[in-house]
């Protein structure tokens, strides 16, 4: 009975999820409110552009409103007032959550063929082109 | 028209499919892109970490809040990340009430939640808690790497993350916590 009860709630969690998702807590300090320094308001806001938010994970964390994006924009802006370069807090959700909480491209033992493919091709396309060149000019010589 | 009068190339003939098998490679490619279903979990980073410096305030009455000195001290624990809003969270409340009668110890930390609110879900759903922490901007959770509710990390006697499960704790998934409760017995 409780198997089909649990069932029934995880069911209905999928459904239901949505709109009962939902806290009712105010958002964090930081989380809509501006740093009041422009200049590191600049900074957060350049940083959190470049940040996933791991609820809503095609969004940054400065177009999402989803409370967890909240919590992580006030982390992200009492870093930066505390005076923490916008790299250091990267890295400190990087070891959290892993590269995939960044946008920023990244040359890593990962990415670099993304890097170098299209070098290879163009490398590939110029000797391509060359031997065409050459065998064009040496087929009127061939010929007269 | 005959190509015999200009040099025949030399023979490669098999080399007029690779235009073809590469674009079936491709296809093959983004067909297995399509066709897997998207990993839409983030798994934390921080497993084998220890855990992040923090003192949580009591989110109920009768439960004590919620510090990492409570992790330190010798036996492994359950650090289980949940919200009286979080409708899964309510579907796993079964599957922690067993272990707690199993003498598994269990930590909770309620996410963004209203103290009222957290009563009432504990008075419905059971308390396997022994302590409580509120959390009310996601700072723990950030700190663990954690994405989402509910989600249960297996803490060692020594405070090192070493295990996470995602998702509402179901019946099948106890065996495995059980294990990798008794695996953090063992030091790293």
């Amino acid at each position: 009975m409780t198997r089909v009860l649990v069932l029934f709630a995880v069911f209905a969690a999928l459904f239901a999820q949505p709109v009962l998702a939902q806290d009712t807590m105010p958002p964090a300090p930081y989380a809509y409110r501006q740093l009041e320094d422009p200049a590191q308001e600049a900074e957060a806001q350049a940083l959190m552009e470049t940040l996933r938010c791991l609820k809503c994970q095609s969004q940054s964390i400065a177009d999402s409103d989803a409370s967890m994006a909240g919590d992580m924009r006030n982390q992200v802006r009492l870093r930066i007032k505390a005076g923490e370069d916008p790299e250091a807090i990267r890295t400190w959700l990087v070891d959290r959550y892993g590269e995939y909480v960044s946008y920023k491209p990244e040359l890593t033992a990962l990415t670099w063929p993304l890097f170098a493919a299209p070098l290879a091709l163009l490398v590939i396309a110029l000797l391509l082109v060359r031997r065409r060149f050459r065998r064009a000019r040496t087929l009127p010589g061939g010929e007269g | 028209m005959s190509r015999s009068d200009s040099p025949a190339p030399k023979g490669r003939p098999w080399a007029i499919w690779l235009p073809l098998v590469l674009f079936g490679a491709l296809v093959a490619l983004f067909l297995g892109g399509l066709l897997r279903p998207a990993q839409t979990e983030v798994a934390s980073a921080m497993i084998g970490q220890p855990l992040p410096e923090f003192t949580l305030p009591p989110a109920t009455q009768d439960r004590p809040g919620l510090a990492t000195a409570d992790f330190r001290k010798g036996e492994p624990r359950l650090l289980n990340v949940f919200a009286s809003w979080c409708v899964p969270c309510a579907a796993e409340a079964p599957q922690l009430d067993e272990m707690k009668r199993a003498g598994v110890p269990i930590d909770g930390v309620a996410i963004r939640d209203r103290k009222e609110d957290i009563a009432k879900f504990l008075a419905r759903y059971g308390n396997p808690f022994a302590t409580i922490g509120k959390d009310d901007i996601s700072e723990v959770q950030l700190g663990i790497g954690s994405s989402g509710v509910p989600e249960t990390f297996v803490i060692d006697g020594n405070g090192v993350i070493r295990y996470q499960h995602i998702g509402p704790i179901m019946e099948r998934d106890i065996g495995t916590i059980l294990v990798e409760l008794d695996n953090a017995r063992q030091p790293l």
